[in-house]
C-alpha cells in the first residue's frame, strides 16, 4: 500500500491484492491503461493537468479519470458487485503540454486523455454528462489544477439529445434571409431606459436595416422597465419595422428569470405577441436551457443564448474549461444562437481559437486539428447547426474582417456601433448594412476583399453618408491586446511522456 | 412612397445597394454556379415578408451552367413582368444544407406600396399584428 505520491506503480491485476482495504494508487487501481483503444461509442476528454509537485503524470491523470467516473479515496470492495473495469474512466495518453515546465514561464503541464464508457452517463442530460466531467474532479488535492480542453461525443450519445431547436438553415428560412451574414445590435443603455424608450431603440436599428435587436443578458424586469412592458413595447417596433421594410424582423426578448415557471410565463407571452424569437442566459444552467430549448422546439421559437458567466471559468488557461466544450454542450441542449467572439472586437479571441468555436457550432464534421484547439475529430450526427453571434467592440470599418474571419453564418451585433452612430440610429443600421452588402457584393465577385476592403468601404461611403460618417468616427478604433487563450501544440505529434 | 432608407423593401442580400447591373448580376451568377448551386427565378406582384411562394419562371437551372444563358431568363421574366418583383435564388443540394445559399432581387416596381401594420387589440394592452400588403388590395385579376 502506498500514498498516491510514491512513483512507478502499475495496474494491480490480483485481485486479492487489489481489493484489500487501503489507499492505492489511481494507475494501481486501473485508471491508466496505455494500452486501450477507444471505443467508437466512448465518450472522450482531453485535460490539461498540472500536477502537484512529486505526482508523476500517470497517476495525475489516472486521478482524474478516477475521480471523474468510480474511484474514491480508498479501496471498497462493492466494486466487485460490478462490471467496474467496463465503469472505470481510463486515461490512455498524456503528453507534456508544449511550452510548459523547466525552463519555460509555466509549470509542467499535461494534457491527459480520457475514454468513459457510454454506460456511465444517462441519455439526454448534460447535467449527467457534466456532474461526471467537471464534477467534484476539479478540486482534488493531487492536482494543482486542472483544464477541461475538449471532448468528444459519440453519435450513439447525440443522438440522445434533441440539438438545436431550430438551427441555422431553419432558421435563415424562417427570415427570408440568405447569403449574408444577419445583423443585429443590443440596445443601449442596456440598463435604466423605460419600455417605450427602448422600444423606440430597437424600432430605430430595426427600421434602418437590421435584421435583429437584442435585450442584453442582464435585462430581465427590473423597477425601471418590468417585462411585459419591455415585450409589449419591442414587439410594436419589430412590427412596425417590418411592415416599413418589408423583411422578417426579430427582437432577442430576454425570459431568463428565477424559475422555470416565471421563463414559460414569458415565453409564451412572447410567443402570444408573435415574437420569432426569445433569449436566455447560460447562468440559468444547463437543465433550464435544455427545457428552453424543448419548449422552443415545440413553439417555433428561434433561441438565443448569451454567454453571461463563462469567461469566469473560460479564460484562464490552466483551471476551468476551455469555451469549446460550451459550445459543444450547447449544440446538444439545443440552442440556436450563441455568443461565441468576434477576433476583432473588444473581448477575448484568438482567430483560430475563435474558428474552432465557429467550426464546432456549424460543422457537420470537424476534423482534428490542433491548430484549432480541436483535439479530437466530432462526427455531429446530422444535429442542426448553430449560428454564432460575434458582439462587443465591432463596427462598421471592420467589415472585411469580420467577413473574412467569421464567415457568412453568423449575426453580427453592433451596439455602440449602430445606436452611438452621429447622425442617429437608424443611419448606423444603414452604415453597417451597405458595408455588409458591398463586402459581399465583392467577396462573391472574386475581389480580394480583405485587403481591399478599407477601399471597398470607401467606395460605399461616396454615395452613403451614413457609411462615411461611421468610418469617420470609428474607422481607426482597434482593440489589440495579446489574447490569453492560445492554442498549444507542436505541428508533428508529440512524444507519449 | 415607403419611408425607409431608399423608399424601398429591403428584402434579399443586395437591397441597400444601387441595383445591380447586368455586368453584376453575372458576377453573382457566377459565383453561385462556381459553388455548385442552382439558380431559379422566381417573381411575385406581393412581396408580404411572409409570401414564400413566388411564382417561379421554370424550375431552377440545374443544368444550365452558363451565365449568359441564365441572365437572358432573368430578362425575359423582368420583359414579362416589367411591374413585378423578380428574384435571383441559388440552391444548394449538399447534405446538411438543402436550402438557398443567396436570393437577392433584381426588378421591382416603379413604385412599391409598401405596408402597414394592422393592429387587434386584444385583453390587457396586448395587441396582434397583422402586416398588410397594400398591392394585395385589389383582386388579382385587376392587377398589373
Amino acid at each position: 500500500m502506498g500514498s498516491i505520491k510514491d512513483g512507478g506503480a502499475a495496474q494491480i491485476t490480483d485481485a486479492k491484492q487489489r481489493y484489500k482495504s487501503g489507499v492505492l494508487k489511481y494507475v494501481q487501481m486501473g485508471y491508466w491503461d496505455a494500452d486501450y483503444q477507444p471505443k467508437d461509442t466512448d465518450v472522450l476528454a482531453l485535460f490539461r493537468i498540472t500536477p502537484q509537485e512529486g505526482v508523476d503524470a500517470e497517476e495525475a491523470a489516472a486521478a482524474v479519470a478516477g475521480e471523474s467516473s468510480t474511484a474514491t479515496w480508498t479501496v471498497v470492495w462493492t466494486d466487485r458487485l460490478t462490471a467496474c473495469d467496463l465503469y472505470r474512466a481510463k486515461a490512455y495518453r498524456v503528453d507534456p503540454v508544449p511550452n510548459t515546465g523547466p525552463g519555460t514561464k509555466t509549470e509542467q503541464q499535461y494534457f491527459a486523455y480520457i475514454a468513459y464508457d457510454l454506460d456511465l452517463f444517462e441519455g439526454g442530460s448534460i447535467a449527467n454528462l457534466t456532474a461526471s466531467i467537471i464534477g467534484n474532479v476539479f478540486g482534488f488535492k493531487a492536482i494543482k489544477a486542472l483544464r477541461l480542453e475538449d471532448m468528444r461525443i459519440p453519435v450513439a450519445y447525440l443522438k440522445t439529445f434533441q440539438g438545436p431547436a431550430t438551427g441555422v438553415v431553419v432558421e435563415r428560412e424562417r427570415l427570408d434571409k440568405f447569403g449574408r451574414p444577419l445583423l443585429g445590435a443590443t440596445t443601449k443603455p442596456k440598463l435604466g431606459l423605460s419600455g417605450r424608450n427602448y422600444g423606440r431603440v430597437v424600432y430605430e436599428g430595426l427600421k434602418g436595416g437590421l435584421d435583429f435587436m437584442k435585450d442584453d443578458e442582464n435585462i430581465n424586469s427590473q423597477p425601471f422597465m418590468h417585462w411585459r412592458d419591455r415585450f409589449l413595447y419591442c414587439m410594436e417596433a419589430v412590427n412596425k419595422a417590418a411592415a416599413a421594410t418589408g423583411e422578417v424582423k426579430g427582437h432577442y426578448l430576454n425570459v431568463t428569470a428565477g424559475t422555470m415557471e416565471e421563463m414559460y410565463e414569458r415565453a409564451e407571452f412572447a410567443k402570444s405577441l408573435g415574437s420569432i424569437i426569445v433569449m436566455i442566459d447560460l447562468v440559468i444552467g444547463y437543465t433550464a436551457i435544455q427545457s428552453m430549448a424543448r419548449w422552443a422546439r415545440n413553439n417555433d421559437m428561434i433561441l438565443h443564448l448569451h454567454r453571461a458567466g463563462n469567461s469566469t471559468y473560460s479564460r484562464q488557461k490552466n483551471h476551468g474549461m476551455n469555451f469549446r466544450v460550451i459550445c459543444k454542450w450547447m449544440r446538444m441542449a439545443g440552442v440556436d444562437h450563441i455568443h461565441a467572439g468576434t477576433v476583432v472586437g473588444k473581448l477575448e479571441g484568438d482567430p483560430l481559437m475563435i474558428r474552432g468555436f465557429y467550426d464546432t457550432l456549424l460543422d457537420t464534421h470537424t476534423p482534428e486539428q490542433l491548430e484549432k484547439g480541436l483535439f479530437f475529430e466530432q462526427d455531429w450526427a446530422s444535429h442542426n447547426k448553430v449560428m454564432p453571434v460575434a458582439s462587443g467592440g465591432i463596427h462598421a470599418g471592420q467589415m472585411h474582417q469580420l467577413l473574412h474571419y467569421l464567415g457568412e453564418d453568423v449575426v453580427l451585433q453592433f451596439g455602440g456601433g449602430t445606436i452611438g452612430h452621429p447622425m442617429g440610429i437608424q443611419a448606423g443600421a444603414v452604415a453597417n448594412r451597405v458595408a455588409l452588402e458591398a463586402m459581399v457584393l465583392a467577396r462573391n465577385e472574386g475581389r480580394d476583399y480583405l485587403n481591399e476592403g478599407p477601399r471597398i468601404l470607401q467606395d460605399a461611403a461616396r454615395w452613403c453618408s451614413p457609411l462615411k460618417a461611421a468610418l469617420d468616427t470609428w474607422g481607426d478604433v482597434t482593440f489589440n491586446y495579446e489574447s490569453t487563450d492560445t492554442a498549444d501544440y507542436v505541428p508533428t505529434a508529440t512524444a507519449s511522456a | 412612397m415607403m419611408t425607409n432608407q431608399g423608399n424601398r423593401i429591403t428584402q434579399g442580400q443586395f437591397s441597400f445597394l444601387p441595383d445591380l447591373t447586368d455586368a453584376q448580376i453575372t458576377k453573382q451568377l457566377e459565383y453561385a454556379l462556381q459553388n455548385g448551386w442552382a439558380v431559379g427565378i422566381e417573381y411575385t406582384d406581393d412581396p408580404h415578408p411572409r409570401n414564400t411562394y413566388w411564382e417561379m419562371h421554370g424550375n431552377p437551372m440545374f443544368d444550365l451552367k452558363d451565365p449568359a444563358g441564365i441572365l437572358t431568363e432573368i430578362n425575359a421574366c423582368r420583359k414579362t413582368f416589367p411591374n413585378h418583383y423578380v428574384r435571383v435564388t441559388a440552391f444548394d443540394s449538399t447534405r446538411g444544407v438543402e436550402s438557398p445559399r443567396m436570393s437577392y432581387l433584381v426588378n421591382r416596381p416603379a413604385r412599391e406600396a409598401g405596408f402597414n401594420v394592422v393592429r387587434e387589440e386584444r385583453g390587457g394592452r396586448s395587441v396582434g399584428y397583422t402586416i398588410h400588403s397594400y398591392a394585395t388590395d385589389k383582386p388579382e385579376g385587376e392587377r398589373n
